[in-house]
């Protein structure tokens, strides 16, 4: 099962620049067109499920406005052969 | 809700709350933020001495929690050879733009690079001025328009980029010197480790040590963030090569 996570994304830094959205692998970011942030960006956000907290947003986030969070999933124990 | 035991990602601590003045997608915020990352995992923080450039990285002492010192234009290798000589257990690095770099302060670099000052110097190649307004660049691309090239870069009157990378990498003093990108994530963490390996070469002492990192310009290029980064993938990297140009083999055995 593929990993879940969520990201935060910070009004004070985001410049609503679409670099996130083009490198999210889901596919699951967009512009948040009804919000706007204190300097009059649309910040991005994350608009369906499918997040796997695999932080590229964050890798090429030009602000450093994005934080990612992962859920842990136990491993299912290993068993002896 | 989070527990720090799930956190994957979070704002480097060695950023100030100050969000930067930079242009939305402008790579200059990355760049920013691998050092950043870099002086935290290396615990390097409370040791370290920035030297700001002039260009749009001049507001650096404002984004990054160490100590800064704002150079003239183009003379922050100079400076940073007397911040190093006269404190030689702090972590000296530059973060310079091509238009300081590369035109006004060509000589400071070149020397100081030849004399093997032990420094670290980040170059920002996006192939203009940035910060007044995108006028030509030593960097600039044969062709490419700019506000003081409005028909393209004509290599027959205003000549031919240079490429630094190249130049710096032949002098002797240099222990560490790579080029690399900032258009995907990939390139990033490549980045990342240059800059990581570069400062790894100032703290064991090994010589001058350079990245060199093509960046974007969105604004003067007169382009969307997401194209700037097409238009590095499609024009400067085969202008301007991805790699190594120098690595002592001192530094080759450094293990991350």
């Amino acid at each position: 099962m593929a990993a879940k996570g969520w990201i935060e994304v910070s009004d004070t830094y985001c410049k609503g620049c679409e670099l996130c959205i083009s490198a999210c692998p889901q596919e699951v970011m967009e512009l948040d067109m009804s919000h706007l942030t204190p300097k009059g960006y649309h910040p991005a956000h994350t608009f369906k499920d499918g997040c796997t907290g695999c932080a590229i947003c964050a890798v090429v986030c030009p602000d450093a406005a994005i934080t990612v969070y992962r859920e842990i999933t136990k491993r299912p124990a290993t068993v002896a052969v | 809700m989070a527990t720090p035991n799930n956190l994957v990602y979070e704002r480097p601590e060695a950023f100030t709350d100050m969000p930067t003045h930079y242009c939305p997608g402008c790579t200059h915020g990355v760049a920013h933020r691998l050092v950043a990352e870099v002086l935290e995992e290396m615990d390097l923080i409370h040791k370290t001495i920035g030297v700001a450039p002039v260009g749009c990285s001049v507001f650096a002492y404002n984004y990054f929690d160490t100590d800064f010192v704002e150079a003239p234009h183009g003379r922050a290798p100079a400076m940073a050879t007397g911040v190093k000589r006269v404190l030689p257990d702090r972590v000296v690095f530059t973060y310079q733009g091509d238009g300081d770099l590369a035109s006004i302060g060509m000589g400071e670099i070149v020397h100081a690079a030849a004399r093997g000052e032990n420094i670290t110097v980040i170059f920002i190649n996006n192939a203009n001025f940035g910060m007044t307004g995108g006028q030509m660049a030593p960097t600039t691309l044969p062709g490419m328009k700019t506000t003081s090239s409005a028909s393209g870069r004509d290599v027959e009157t205003q000549g031919y980029p240079i490429k630094v990378s190249e130049m710096i990498s032949t002098l002797d003093g240099v222990g560490y010197c790579v080029r690399r990108s900032l258009h995907d994530p990939k390139n990033i963490r490549l980045a990342k480790k240059a800059i990581r390996t570069a400062f790894e070469t100032q703290v064991r002492g090994l010589g001058f040590s350079m990245v060199e990192l093509l960046s974007t310009c969105p604004t003067n290029w007169g382009m969307t963030p997401v194209d700037s980064l097409k238009f590095v993938d499609e024009h400067m990297i085969p202008a301007y090569p991805l790699g190594d140009y120098k690595i002592s083999d001192a530094i080759k055995q450094i293990k991350i």
